[in-house]
């Protein structure tokens, strides 16, 4: 079936399920309150709906490598661009001047 | 107001292979089943999903479907024997009108 979407997974044999919990990380707390903000109305830049939709369109090998919250940040990416936010240049730059931080970089270097 | 069906009603959900972002999963396409809820009518997410406003609303029901025939020729007559699900379970799912066709 090739109009299967690729988090349409009903009816097909999956394995067995991990239904281990985990206290959310702080990087999983930072993007969820990322989104959090990008979707808070009155201003919202979009609606979960886009999310979801965009999440779908990912390359299936970035979809099925990422971890939940992993689409979460690929996905804004894609919507900011979408929506004329930030650019592909503005945020390359941006992880450019992060990735080059000294290791132990804090917030308090940047005053 | 419970919209175009009843509770109780039959109905069969669209065979339909619509491109782009829906709402209702693959294995229930063409498959028949009893209306058992109204939720209610709400913006339309498979157009929300573009940045539309998803009006006019669609009513909103839970559809009732038999497992053995949801799945009838996928994992059907498999998973009745391994004990993924019993002949006589059921399986619910959240389905707009758009989806839904009167027998």
């Amino acid at each position: 079936m090739t109009d299967r979407a690729i988090s349409d997974l009903g009816g097909l044999t999956g394995g067995p399920i991990d239904i281990s919990e985990h206290q959310p990380t702080l990087s999983e707390r930072r993007i969820d309150a990322m989104m959090m903000l990008l979707r808070k109305k009155p201003q919202a830049f979009w609606v979960t709906d886009e999310n979801r939709r965009t999440i779908e369109s990912l390359e299936p090998k970035a979809y099925e490598e990422s971890a939940y919250y992993e689409r979460w940040v690929l996905a804004i990416r894609a919507l900011l661009i979408e929506k004329s936010v930030l650019g592909e240049a503005e945020i390359e730059a941006k992880l450019a001047e992060v990735r080059a931080r000294p290791a132990g970089y804090t917030r308090e270097d940047q005053r | 107001m419970t919209g175009p069906h009843a509770i109780g009603e039959t109905v069969r959900v669209s065979a339909g292979l619509p491109p782009g972002h829906v709402r209702t999963p693959l294995f229930l396409r063409g498959r028949t089943g009893v209306v058992i809820r109204h939720f209610g009518d709400f913006p339309n997410p498979e157009r929300l999903a573009y940045g539309l406003s998803g009006l006019p609303k669609l009513h909103l029901y839970q559809v009732l479907f038999r497992m053995d025939e949801a799945w009838a020729d996928e994992v059907g007559k498999e998973s009745v024997e391994d004990g993924t699900y019993a002949p006589g379970d059921t399986v619910a799912a959240d389905i707009y009108e758009t989806w839904l066709e009167p027998l």
